[in-house]
């Protein structure tokens, strides 16, 4: 999120795509029913009439799969009626830079792309510069290559026919939204947007948010109160799991993991150092190579020097356009590439696409270790239905692991909140916490290189490992400390005016923010974004439980702590004008007042843009400073467009000639198959979790949530239901092409049927919470198996929320 | 009577995301049914002698043809002049001094009377223990001056708790905002619930919910003749099974109570 | 004192409801128990009192656990009134949290091994079963570890051991993990925030 959940309060119009808040996130609708009471408009746009539906304003059904061009349309809008806030689009975007003569956009396909490789170059997705190399703008907006004017070009398609056509909403339900929601270009007015899986479960699912952030910035959404783009994420932890990087592609903190072809730290840090000489743009990313030095040290210690470039050549290195996503690991496992698994906290035999090609994956494994506090598929799968454990050699281990609150530490929320929570009992029995059995795990692996050698053992035995507390224990703390950073030298800071006393910092004292890590070794920091949570003095500030809101804006600056810096909304300079007065007086988030901001922590010191010597742009993150409209990081292109989902009812996509996203990556085993527009599988299938379950449904082993939600049903429109012969209640067995699995009809006034391209779509939708493991004698009834292991391109995400079915009776 | 205090559901805010459903378990320490997916979101299907409240799921579409679904959280209403207290021959079932109803278990003989009598179907029988089990308004809480378990859980103020007179009031503001079919249901029969509702709709548009809930005549009568006459607990089981019988034949009122105790099956 | 008490619960039906919980895996019979012996509000006057976040969605909630100081075990979970993004309230998982503690008979307590061919799971302890581990992870790395790769560069990587998970473990253990990953030289690092 860029803002946080309390601060939905504060929006005049909610618009809720790709999420189902009430049930997935129900206490976030304590915030927006808060909204809703002030008078603001609450929309629901989603395949389903859900919970959230039934108490939002209305309720738009839209095909699964269809977001961009729905949206694509709302850009056409609020472009065709002049919606835009103006000076934010001008002054806060790129949308007056100038786009590359060589860049184009024909047929579906951008310029630069390679058929074989599925790739684009993207060498002509640039924008002109002048002599300085500072990007060339028309603040007019009226040059036919400025972004804002590509922009027109590429959504002059998005008509309202169109868009109705193909998302299957009527015209007079597009027009509701692009007017309610267009409103919110008002500079007093802030609108919202919640996404949650509904958005990333698609070969188009970064493309998706992306098109919602382009509208974002051209009403003037992003960095103010009401406003943002607000990912309502599923677990509990997976902000920090991600800002700590339990993922192939970044190390901790956002840093990219690098390749092979980058042999030293000094390539390394050129190649991933933002550049700018636009002295307006703060370009914050030219700190990057403090970042990641600080890092090298937290993770190799005093092994980490500047002689062996801070341990850089021990790092693992990727091949230069090689994914490990667990899409890839389990293509890699199906294919008996992988020995070795570690499952924490997890399911993948439930979670993953295609469970029939996981589970057969699992099979093919020497070893798996899996962390749970239950029993569960992933566990157990070489007692799963159908399989003979004779034949499965795998060892396995399943580790009893804490619960949350029978250990101590901290998590993060979507909103960044960093909250800490205590040890309310001990685990039962031999259980450990996570951290305890990492530690264990690696403390035995650890002894075995010590003794014995082995293969690159400075890895290992390098890494500097030392969490252990008096009694043996992982000491949280420790590893909190660490997280923030340390000084690893004394450090004496002279002030440049020499008007202040020289700041004196010794070796092994806490960092007290990222803005004092340095690129030289002195500091070390194991994730230079919580670097500022833990204070020198002893003060952890993910403890804070301060509850004073002075400005009535549900920031609580003084409730734990949000990273960067405690900020409560990121790109907050941008809820002001060029002379840093808010827009909206009503919601002041931020001022510039005298010579300094007054209001949340702002995106740093600098006056606003209107000081034309020291302002600076408020997106502080980006090289230019400024808002992408124009988006040259995205693999698919520059600017959002619609393609199919893989497998979806339509032959062809009525946009263009190319069907689904050119450049996701085509899995090519056995048991990778596909039915688009095919007969056999007619019907759209969507996956969802409920109120009363979580993920794969560790929540089954939980007596009060199974009996409120048994068994695995699959919600179905009357009409279809009419047609099948299927009553209310009744097992049915739904197929795709990759499985079939047998659930309990529901069928329910909440589906209705779409008219897409001249005829009639049905969807129906299954949860994805259930399998055989529990209850006892469950079916095998985990929507996956029907699911296809194919995901965004940009983040491999997989598309669980649209694919083809057939339906019958059981 | 220390101070009457009203539970208000305002049906307009819930989400059934069901807290209270499970909050109301947790405090209460009470198990889990094995259940069925019988078509529906709604799970128990129907209030046990282990679920006191319970989220009622239905959908309907208006004379617009726009769906709707309502989410009704069923459960004791609390009534003044409460059928349940009228016929309970052990006076195990009882006010307390907030105004609501509430059972000392151990006087219960489990003589089913207040099964039939309430209009609400509220009262279940344990066959386990062979007791009467029903919500209570969390008067343990009540005494410590913590709201309910279920209010306490509820994200949306769908359902807020106070003083009577504040919350018949903000009932009836909030039915007037909401305009159309929305009304306020409980205060104008057995002498006013403490639970009151908010509803969206017409009160006869929601299942299970009575439009006109009154106490049996039958047991005016028999309270008026027979009770003055008094039971000593040793009658008590053989006055039960009478009361039964007058008020509604020989039958057996096995179908009103949760058979199972628990036990899977 | 003893007897009376067992009078009280066998006059309280606490017995009954006890097992039959416990035959769906939630054995509240002890705290059945205690609370027949003291109310339960007495006994969260008396509790030790921690405060948690809620473990499902990354709404962040609040809770108070409450733990009775004689048994160590937690018997009260409900939401933190002074948390000021739930107010003190829970949806049903949150509300449900208690079911996940020690009273779920269901909870995992021993390390479980399955054997290769075995048709079940073998309870072992904590030593052997690191050692074995370690030396599986070991023996693996030792064969497949990848200095460099085809065109020379030096990668120090191991494909193949894969590692998932997870997103429901604190930030501290988060950390740790994913240096634990990279020091192993894996490569197939992945978790929950791609699903």
């Amino acid at each position: 999120m860029t803002n946080h959940y309390i601060d939905l309060k504060n929006s005049d119009c909610i618009l809720i795509m790709g999420s189902n808040a009430a049930e997935n996130h129900p206490i976030a609708f304590k915030w927006i029913m808060r909204a809703k009471d002030r008078g603001a408009k609450i929309i629901h746009v989603d395949p389903r009439y859900t919970r959230t539906s039934a108490r939002c304003d209305y309720h738009v059904p839209l095909r699964s799969g269809t977001d961009i061009a729905f949206l694509g349309g709302m850009i056409k809008h609020i472009i065709d009626n002049n919606l835009i806030q103006e000076e934010y689009v001008k002054y806060y975007t790129n949308a007056s830079q100038i786009v590359s003569s060589g860049y184009d956009f024909k047929d579906g396909l951008f310029s630069g792309y390679n058929q074989e490789k599925r790739s684009y170059n993207k060498d002509t997705w640039t924008v002109e510069k002048d002599e300085k190399g500072i990007p060339v703008r028309d603040y007019t907006l009226e040059n036919p290559r400025c972004v804002y004017q590509m922009l027109k070009k590429h959504y002059e398609r998005y008509t309202l026919d169109q868009v109705s056509s193909i998302t299957g909403v009527s015209k007079e339900n597009l027009l509701k939204v692009y007017q309610e929601y267009g409103a919110t270009g008002a500079k007093d007015k802030a609108g919202t947007e919640c996404y949650a899986l509904g958005w990333t479960h698609h070969t188009t699912g970064s493309q998706n948010i992306r098109t919602m952030s382009i509208i974002q910035l051209l009403l003037g959404n992003m960095g103010i109160c009401g406003g943002g783009i607000n990912a309502l994420r599923g677990e509990p932890n997976v902000q920090g799991s991600t800002d700590h990087a339990i993922l192939y592609n970044i190390l901790p903190g956002y840093l990219k993991m690098p390749s092979g072809s980058i042999d030293t730290l000094q390539k390394y840090n050129d190649k991933y150092t933002s550049k700018s000489t636009d002295p307006q743009s703060a370009n914050w990313y030219q700190n990057y190579p403090k970042y990641t030095v600080s890092f090298l040290k937290a993770m190799w210690g005093d092994k980490a020097t500047a002689e062996n470039e801070f341990g850089y050549s021990w790092l693992p290195k990727m091949d230069d356009g090689k994914h490990y996503s667990i899409l890839h690991t389990i293509d890699s496992m199906y294919a008996g590439k992988i020995k070795g698994f570690f499952a924490y906290g997890s399911n993948i035999a439930v979670s993953s696409p295609n469970s029939t090609k996981v589970r057969k994956g699992l099979q093919k494994l020497k070893w798996l270790v899996n962390v749970n506090i239950f029993d569960n598929e992933t566990a157990s799968f070489w007692k799963a239905p159908g399989v003979d454990p004779k034949t499965v050699d795998t060892e396995v281990f399943l580790l009893p692991a804490a619960a949350s609150m029978e250990k101590e530490g901290s998590q993060s929320n979507s909103g960044r909140w960093v909250q800490w929570r205590y040890k309310a009992a001990n685990p039962p029995g031999d259980a450990l916490s996570d951290g305890d059995i990492t530690m264990r795990i690696i403390d035995a692996l650890r002894d075995l290189y010590q003794k014995e050698g082995g293969a690159c053992p400075e890895q290992l035995l390098n890494l500097k490992w030392d969490y252990k507390d008096a009694w043996g224990k992982f000491d949280v703390l420790k590893a909190s400390k660490i997280i923030n950073g340390h000084y690893t030298k004394d450090v004496t800071i002279e002030d440049p005016t020499g008007k202040a006393p020289k700041e004196v910092n010794l070796k092994g004292e806490l960092v007290p923010t990222f803005a004092k890590l340095m690129a030289d070794g002195s500091t070390s920091s194991g994730n230079w974004l919580m670097s500022g949570s833990f204070e020198q003095k002893g003060v952890n500030k993910m403890m804070k439980r301060g509850k004073e809101d002075p400005t009535g804006l549900g920031l609580f600056a003084d409730w734990s702590y949000a990273w960067p810096l405690n900020r409560r909304i990121i790109y907050n300079r941008a809820s002001c004008d060029l002379n840093g007065k808010p827009y909206n007086p009503k919601m002041k988030l931020l001022e510039w007042v005298g010579d300094k901001w007054v209001g949340d922590v702002a995106d740093g010191p600098w006056p606003p843009l209107g000081d034309k010597e020291k302002g600076k742009y408020p997106f502080i993150m980006k090289a230019d400073g400024v808002g992408a409209i124009f988006g040259a990081g995205m693999v698919e292109g520059p600017f959002p467009e619609h393609y199919e989902p893989l497998e979806g009812p339509l032959a062809k996509n009525p946009f263009s000639p190319q069907l689904v996203n050119p450049t996701i990556t085509i899995f090519k085993s056995d048991l990778d198959k596909v039915a688009n527009a095919d007969e056999k599988f007619p019907y759209v299938c969507t996956t969802y979790s409920c109120t009363e379950h979580w993920c794969t449904g560790f929540t089954r082993w939980q007596p009060w949530l199974l009996e409120m939600m048994p068994e695995a049903y699959m919600e179905i429109s009357e009409v279809l239901a009419q047609k099948l012969g299927i009553k209310n209640g009744e097992k049915v067995k739904v197929s795709s092409v990759r499985g079939e699995i047998p659930v309990v009809a529901m069928v329910t006034k909440r589906m209705k049927p779409f008219q897409v391209e001249g005829k009639t779509v049905h969807e129906v939708g299954i949860p994805f919470n259930y399998g055989w493991r529990w209850p006892d004698g469950a079916a095998d009834a985990s929507v996956n198996h029907l699911t296809p292991s194919v995901g965004c391109p940009n983040t491999f995400c997989p598309e669980y929320k649209a694919f083809m079915v057939n339906i019958r009776k059981a | 009577m220390k101070q009457e205090l009203i539970k208000l559901i305002d049906l307009s805010r819930c989400t059934a995301c069901r807290g209270c459903q499970v909050a109301c378990k947790q405090w209460n320490e009470m198990p889990a049914s094995k259940t069925n997916n019988f078509g529906s979101y709604q799970n128990p299907p129907d209030l046990q002698w282990n679920t006191w409240t319970l989220i009622r799921f239905q959908e309907i579409e208006d004379r617009g043809g726009n769906v709707k679904w309502l989410f009704r959280k069923d459960g004791c209403m609390h009534c003044t002049d409460a059928a349940c207290i009228k016929v309970c021959p052990t006076e195990a079932l009882y006010h307390t001094e907030f105004g609501s109803v509430a059972l000392k278990a151990h006087k219960c003989i489990g003589c089913k009377a207040c099964i039939p009598a309430c209009p609400f179907g509220v009262p279940k029988m344990n066959t386990a223990t062979n007791r009467i089990s029903k919500c209570d308004l969390c008067y343990t809480r009540l005494l410590a001056n913590q709201p309910p378990a279920c209010v306490l859980s509820c994200p949306t103020g769908a359902i807020t708790f106070g003083d009577r007179d504040a919350m018949l009031a903000k009932a009836h503001k909030r039915a007037t905002e909401l305009g159309g079919d929305a009304s306020v249901y409980g205060d104008k029969f057995v002498d006013g619930t403490h639970v009151l509702y908010v509803l969206t709709e017409k009160a006869e548009v929601y299942e299970h919910l009575p439009t006109d809930p009154k106490m049996p005549l039958s047991i005016i009568v028999w309270k008026d003749i027979l009770k003055p006459a008094g039971l000593i607990t040793a009658g008590a089981v053989v006055a039960g099974a009478f009361l039964h019988y007058i008020t509604h034949g020989p039958k057996t009122p096995e179908e009103e109570t949760t058979c199972e105790g628990g036990k899977e099956s | 004192m003893k007897i009376t008490r067992r009078r009280f619960l066998s006059m309280s039906g606490a017995i009954g409801s006890g097992l039959a919980l416990s035959s769906l895996g939630l054995d509240l019979t002890a705290l059945k128990a205690h609370a027949a012996g003291l109310g339960k509000m007495d006994r969260i006057r008396t509790a030790k009192q921690t405060t948690t976040i809620c473990c499902y969605c990354s709404v962040g909630c609040g809770l108070i656990c409450s733990t009775d100081r004689l048994t160590g075990k937690i018997f009260n979970i409900e939401g933190d009134p002074d948390h000021p993004i739930n107010e003190g309230s829970l949806c049903a998982k949150g509300a449900g949290l208690f079911g996940l503690t020690e009273v779920n008979s269901h909870r995992l307590r021993k390390v479980l091994y399955r054997a290769p061919k075995s048709d079940k799971w073998e309870e072992k302890d904590w030593n052997w079963t690191l050692q074995r581990i370690a030396r599986l992870v070991k023996d693996t790395r030792d064969a497949d570890f990848i200095t460099k790769n085809d065109k020379g560069e030096v990668v120090n990587r191991l494909e193949s051991i894969g590692h998932y998970g997870s997103s429901n473990i604190g930030n501290e253990e988060c950390w740790t993990l994913s240096v634990a990953c990279r020091a192993m030289g894996l490569v197939n690092i992945d978790h929950q925030a791609r699903v």
